[in-house]
């Protein structure tokens, strides 16, 4: 089927070529840093995981949310996703890509990553953490190329995908359980100590996560000759409304439980992130950028006129995008960092080379997915004409 | 078959994955979790206990000046590489800091002036429930059998899982070649290189062969050292004799790092 990801135009070919160019760039950054260490970041004593690791922990949102589609695909008999299924499942592999990738980049000695699986440690959540997103990688790649294929021939997929896809839906949900699980089993980091963060995450995924998937159909919609169909796109509003709806109702959980039981270690990470501490608050504009964000998102979204709206809703779309980004990417790292164990705040910023090897990742995401969607974009266009 | 090539790679890439998981599936196999999976052999001079444990006596600790020989017999002997000037790649192995860095959980607007300021030793706990051991996925960081919770810097992939893990800021990571900042390397104690967590080990080297950790010989009896299961130890004797605290305690990691105030 890959055949159909070497026909392309010129707008195409070159898109392809500023992608390879970005991801170049990147990994000769990497290069860099893998020689000099990963003192050329950001990242500190105090704040040992940054801008790697909270774009792991986005993209893996982005991965499970896939599953806002699949699920009901498969399991509620919904038609009309059949359309926009594969669309859901190749995102979740780039996603899934690109989350493996930010791990490899963020250790300081890559090259033992091995021991991983060396020295297997079933005590360890990050030993759990390995198998589920490998295992999500291999489900999606195995079920969503079946079913292309199995459309592109015009038949029904084969039987055995059947229980690989009912165990798929599941496994979305403990993608992000896990990586939750990273956070919140640590004792002494209050901030992600909570019983509601892996809810939250999953909330904040399968808001993030469908409303890319929108941004995308709405893209191929205009620039290719197959729509993803307008009812497929309502529908996948709604979801992504209720979930960042849910998303702030977690959060404002959240609030509530520190300020109101006001016990300062709850209370401290909070306060710096929307309020500043001890004179530092380089958080403070983004993470209300993010609340505005999120509660302009969740007005566009509830009402179903502004809804039905493509362009309205694309917009809608970026600000859930942008405000999960910021909540669960910088805002989940920083907070839960700082002020560190000894109540002593160390700001963080990503340096100029961190965010490089971070756009890097993305293009190669970026990449992957343009050949995964012009395939799948291509299959369709067949059976349509057929 | 028409597609046999296709079909012969698809076979090779699933095998290929089931040679990967082999190694994992033994982990659930094998009954116990803990330990690096490799001997640690004895010599005839170690001394030997169930639990290592520390009492700081920060009576005895009034100034800075007094914290300074300890620290520097600490990083002397280990390679600790005291020439960072980057306060966010610092490397600490024992430090001082303000009470109210110490306990944060202690901490009131009134406390004692004396107290309050008086320099404090901090230091790994070599917790008895370690949650940095708990996080590492490959076993670099584990519990010895004498209850000090070691580092295989040969084995640690720096994931920095343990840092986020130990709520006492006891773990350093390298994030550059410590080496050129070594100011006098110690040939009978390995340097470390970039990209791997290191942080207080108690001087396991030194107890192999019979010795007492440097921080507690360059102390002038301020810090005893001994077996916290042994009711005899001197730690244990000071501990009935004198009111002490501990870091975090209600976080259950139970330290072994004791202070008297």
């Amino acid at each position: 089927m890959l055949e159909l990801a070497v026909k392309g135009n010129k707008w195409y070919w070159g898109w392809l070529v500023v992608l390879l160019g970005v991801i170049g760039a990147g990994f000769g950054l990497y290069l860099m840093q893998l020689k000099l260490g990963l003192g050329i970041t950001g990242m500190s004593r105090d704040v040992s995981w940054g801008f790697y690791i909270a774009n792991f922990t986005y993209l893996v949102g982005v991965a499970a949310g896939g599953v806002m589609v699949v699920l009901p695909y498969y399991l509620h008999d919904y038609k009309a996703y059949g359309k926009i299924t594969i669309l859901g499942e190749f995102l979740a592999i780039a996603a899934i890509v690109m989350c493996l990738l930010f791990i490899l980049v963020d250790l300081g000695q890559p090259m033992r990553a091995f021991n991983v699986l060396i020295y297997p440690t079933p005590n360890s959540v990050l030993f759990y953490d390995a198998i589920v997103l490998n295992g999500y990688l291999f489900l999606n790649l195995v079920i969503g190329w079946n079913v292309l294929e199995a459309e592109r021939n015009g038949v029904h997929y084969q039987g055995w995908l059947k229980p690989l896809i009912y165990i798929s839906i599941p496994w979305a949900v403990s993608i992000h359980t896990v990586t939750a699980y990273l956070y919140c089993g640590l004792p002494g980091r209050h901030f992600w100590l909570t019983a509601i963060l892996a809810p939250r995450f999953l909330a904040s995924a399968f808001a993030a996560g469908p409303a890319l998937l929108i941004l995308l159909c709405l893209f191929i919609r205009r620039f290719t000759n197959f729509d993803p169909g307008k009812e497929q796109i309502q529908a996948l509003a709604k979801t992504v409304a209720y979930a960042i709806c849910l998303n702030v109702f977690f959060f404002l959980c959240e609030v509530f439980v520190a300020f109101y039981s006001n016990i300062p270690g709850h209370t401290t990470h909070l306060k710096y992130l929307f309020a500043g501490l001890h004179g530092h608050g380089a958080l403070v504009p983004w993470m209300w950028a993010a609340m505005i964000m999120g509660f302009t998102a969740i007005v566009m979204l509830l009402v179903p006129r502004w809804r039905a709206r493509h362009g309205l809703l694309g917009i809608a779309c970026v600000l859930v995008f942008g405000c999960t980004w910021i909540d669960k990417g910088l805002g989940m790292m920083a907070g839960g960092f700082i002020p560190n164990p000894l109540h002593e705040v160390t700001e963080y910023a990503p340096t100029g080379i961190e965010i490089m090897i971070t756009i890097g990742i993305y293009a190669l995401g970026a990449f992957l997915l343009t050949v995964f969607y012009k395939t799948a974009v291509g299959v369709k266009l067949e059976v349509e004409t057929e | 078959m028409k597609n046999s090539r296709r079909r012969f790679l698809q076979i090779a890439g699933v095998s290929a994955l089931g040679l990967g998981a082999k190694p994992v599936l033994d982990a659930f196999a094998s009954e116990s979790a803990h330990g690096p999976g490799y001997h640690l052999a004895k010599g005839e001079d170690a001394m030997d206990a169930r639990q290592w444990a520390m009492v700081i006596d920060t009576r005895k600790l009034q100034t800075a000046e007094d914290l300074e020989p300890i620290i520097e017999a600490c990083n002397k002997i280990h390679n600790v590489p005291t020439g960072i000037k980057n306060k966010n790649h610092e490397i600490k192995w024992i430090w001082e800091a303000h009470y109210h860095n110490a306990f944060t959980d202690k901490a009131g607007q009134f406390t004692s002036e004396e107290v309050e300021h008086r320099p404090f030793l901090l230091l790994c706990n070599h917790c008895e429930n370690p949650p940095c051991v708990r996080a590492c996925p490959t076993k670099a960081t584990f519990k010895n059998d004498n209850g000090i919770v070691m580092m295989d810097f040969h084995r640690c992939i720096g994931c920095r899982f343990c840092m986020a893990a130990c709520p006492f800021g006891a773990r350093s990571f390298n994030f550059r070649d410590p080496r050129p900042f070594i100011e006098e390397e110690n040939k009978a104690f390995p340097t470390r290189m970039k990209g791997v967590v290191e942080k207080c080990n108690f001087c396991a080297e030194r107890l192999a062969v019979g010795k007492m950790p440097a921080c507690v010989e360059a102390s002038n009896g301020a810090i005893a050292f001994g077996d916290l299961y042994d009711e005899h130890s001197e730690v244990r004797e000071l501990l009935k004799e004198n009111y002490t605290i501990r870091r975090k305690q209600t976080l259950g990691t139970e330290p072994s790092v004791y202070y008297i105030v």
